[in-house]
């Protein structure tokens, strides 16, 4: 089969590797329809993640036609259209009993400061991933949800995590009827936290970025009111100024350790790896909430430490909540968004490519090149 | 709430407000342990795979998880550097230095592993100079300018280092009354 093949910082290409096989009775082969490039693969393509091994297939955002089930999967038959949430989850262990998916005890080896996800490093517990024609899928009998006849597989591919990270981010917010949100990033996660914290019934929503066409899009999308930071002479104040001194109500850190706009954290974090990626938009997320708030962290960072003012955290009372996405215990509810038309997935697909045009679809999104907001490949065109 | 300048109609907003009613929400995850033991580690774990590569395991685990990722087992240097690096904990910062730098030993091994089965690694193409190319060909001049200058410097400071060897070596051998002549051309 064909496959995305990771050479080493900003090097992949596509290549044959062997079609997966079932390796546990709770296992499914699924034969991928739809696959997204997402930003949190970027983090990978920039070489930030600790054991991230050459050779190595990425792509956690999927979904596909079951191919062939373990002998203990009873719920899903070939043939199925899935979509397939990109935490690895057994469903019974202590942590996915209380909707923890993110953060299973049982699928990830090599570290317990993270659930496992399909191909996101070995820190991450080392499965191949979906940029490729086929995927192996362990504990199909709990993760894949079946695709509704109605939706479209674009649609369904964007809710395996950028739409329940995203509306995850603004659920974390705690949001109040009338409160002011502000979304650091408008990436796909950044532009769909926006737009969901508008469910959640903020009275506004004020996006802070510095890609202008990606701003223009979640003005649009969010909607929301959008900022470029490059025009900002100090985040803190600027927030301050327009919340009448007190700050936000809720700050989201939808960026994660590739943000750019600060030479020291971009040194220390990104060139010499002494800090677990730039943490500019949580330094700016703590220094801009109002005393009391909270901040919303689902960017991607490394395993190690960052800069950020901690002592304010403590100084103003701010609550700090932070998780990768509980895909699955979202669903139903992402589900009904989608059927009702108040979240439109979809809309942020730009691009399309097949696998054999990895490398160029990496580097037109890592480079944000052609106005790209979320490319999507195709593994198994015809 | 802060609603200073907010100039936006939320009656126009698709959904606004619809997840708002906590009571019909369960927000995010809260701890429920009514159904767990003291420890909540009581659950019946699925049953073990059984991997046939090598598997690397946090020292954190009390036992393995039940299902294991088995892509691209540990080998090489940077193999030997990851199992080393396992003998510390998630907590431990060289843990996660020494994976990064068996990471970037890797990316080596790759090339070398490419080399070996007669395959010479089209590394332009797998950083994406194709797109490079259709969508940002100003930005590509400027990073073969920027990336010329540099080169140009580098060479014109070690060929004047060289020079400067040169003619240090002479000083010195005239000082012993003999001028290699080799050198002098």
């Amino acid at each position: 089969m064909l496959a995305m093949n990771y050479r080493g910082p900003y090097r992949v290409r596509a290549d044959q590797k062997p079609i997966p096989v079932i390796e546990h009775p709770r296992d499914a082969v699924v034969r991928v329809t739809r696959s997204c490039i997402c930003g949190s693969d970027l983090h990978l393509y920039h070489g930030l993640v600790p054991d991230t091994r050459v050779g190595m297939t990425f792509g956690h955002e999927f979904c596909g036609i079951v191919e062939e089930v373990g002998s203990a999967v009873e719920n899903l038959k070939a043939g199925d259209h899935v979509l397939v949430p990109f935490n690895i989850a057994c469903g019974q262990c202590h942590f996915c009993k209380q909707g923890l998916f993110g953060n299973c005890h049982e699928s990830n080896a090599q570290a317990t400061a993270v659930g496992a996800i399909y191909g996101y490093s070995h820190t991450a517990g080392g499965y191949d991933g979906g940029q490729a024609q086929y995927v192996r899928v362990p504990y199909a009998d709990f993760g894949p949800t079946l695709i509704p006849d109605w939706m479209d597989p674009d649609d369904a591919v964007l809710l395996t995590d950028v739409v329940p990270t995203g509306y995850q981010a603004a659920e974390m917010g705690g949001i109040k009827t009338g409160d002011t949100v502000v979304v650091f990033g408008a990436g796909p996660v950044g532009i769909m936290a926006a737009r969901c914290a508008w469910l959640f019934g903020a009275g506004r929503v004020i996006v802070i970025d510095e890609v202008e066409y990606r701003l223009n899009f979640v003005r649009d999308y969010g909607p929301a009111e959008v900022y470029n930071f490059r025009e900002i002479d100090d985040m803190a104040v600027f927030i301050k100024k327009q919340t009448d001194g007190l700050g936000a109500d809720v700050c989201i850190d939808a960026v994660g350790g590739d943000a750019t706009g600060s030479a020291l954290h971009t040194l220390f974090g990104v060139k010499l790896k002494l800090e677990a990626g730039s943490a500019l938009p949580l330094h700016w997320a703590i220094n801009s909430v109002k005393k009391g708030g909270i901040v919303s962290i689902v960017g991607v960072y490394g395993p190690t430490g960052n800069m950020v003012p901690i002592g304010n955290v403590v100084n103003k009372g701010i609550t700090i909540r932070a998780n990768q996405a509980s895909v699955k215990r979202l669903l139903p509810r992402l589900i009904e968004h989608v059927k009702e038309g108040r979240i439109n997935p979809k809309a942020l697909i730009t691009h399309r490519a097949g696998i054999e045009d990895i490398a160029d679809a990496y580097h037109i999104f890592s480079a944000k090149l052609d106005n790209c907001i979320k490319p999507v490949l195709v593994p198994n065109a015809a | 709430m802060n609603q200073i300048t907010n100039t936006t109609d939320t009656s126009k907003i698709v959904g606004w407000g619809h997840d708002a009613d906590r009571e019909n929400n369960p927000t995010y995850p809260m701890r429920d342990r009514d159904a767990q033991d003291r420890t909540g580690a009581d659950w019946q774990s699925p049953p073990a795979q059984r991997a046939d590569v090598e598997v690397l395991q946090s020292i954190e685990y009390n036992r393995r998880p039940a299902v294991v990722g088995t892509s691209t087992p540990p080998s090489g240097v940077s193999g030997a550097i990851r199992r080393a690096a396992f003998r510390y904990s998630e907590s431990d910062w060289r843990h996660w230095l020494m994976l990064l730098g068996a990471d970037r030993i890797n990316m080596v091994e790759g090339v070398v592993q490419d080399l070996g089965r007669g395959k010479i690694p089209n590394i332009p193409g797998e950083m994406g100079i194709r797109s490079e190319l259709r969508h940002n060909q100003a930005g590509f001049a400027k990073k073969v300018a920027v990336a010329t200058a540099i080169g140009t410097v580098f060479f014109a400071l070690s060929q004047r280092r060289k020079l400067n060897e040169g003619r240090r070596e002479i000083v010195v051998d005239q000082t012993v009354g003999s001028v290699k002549p080799d050198r002098l051309r």
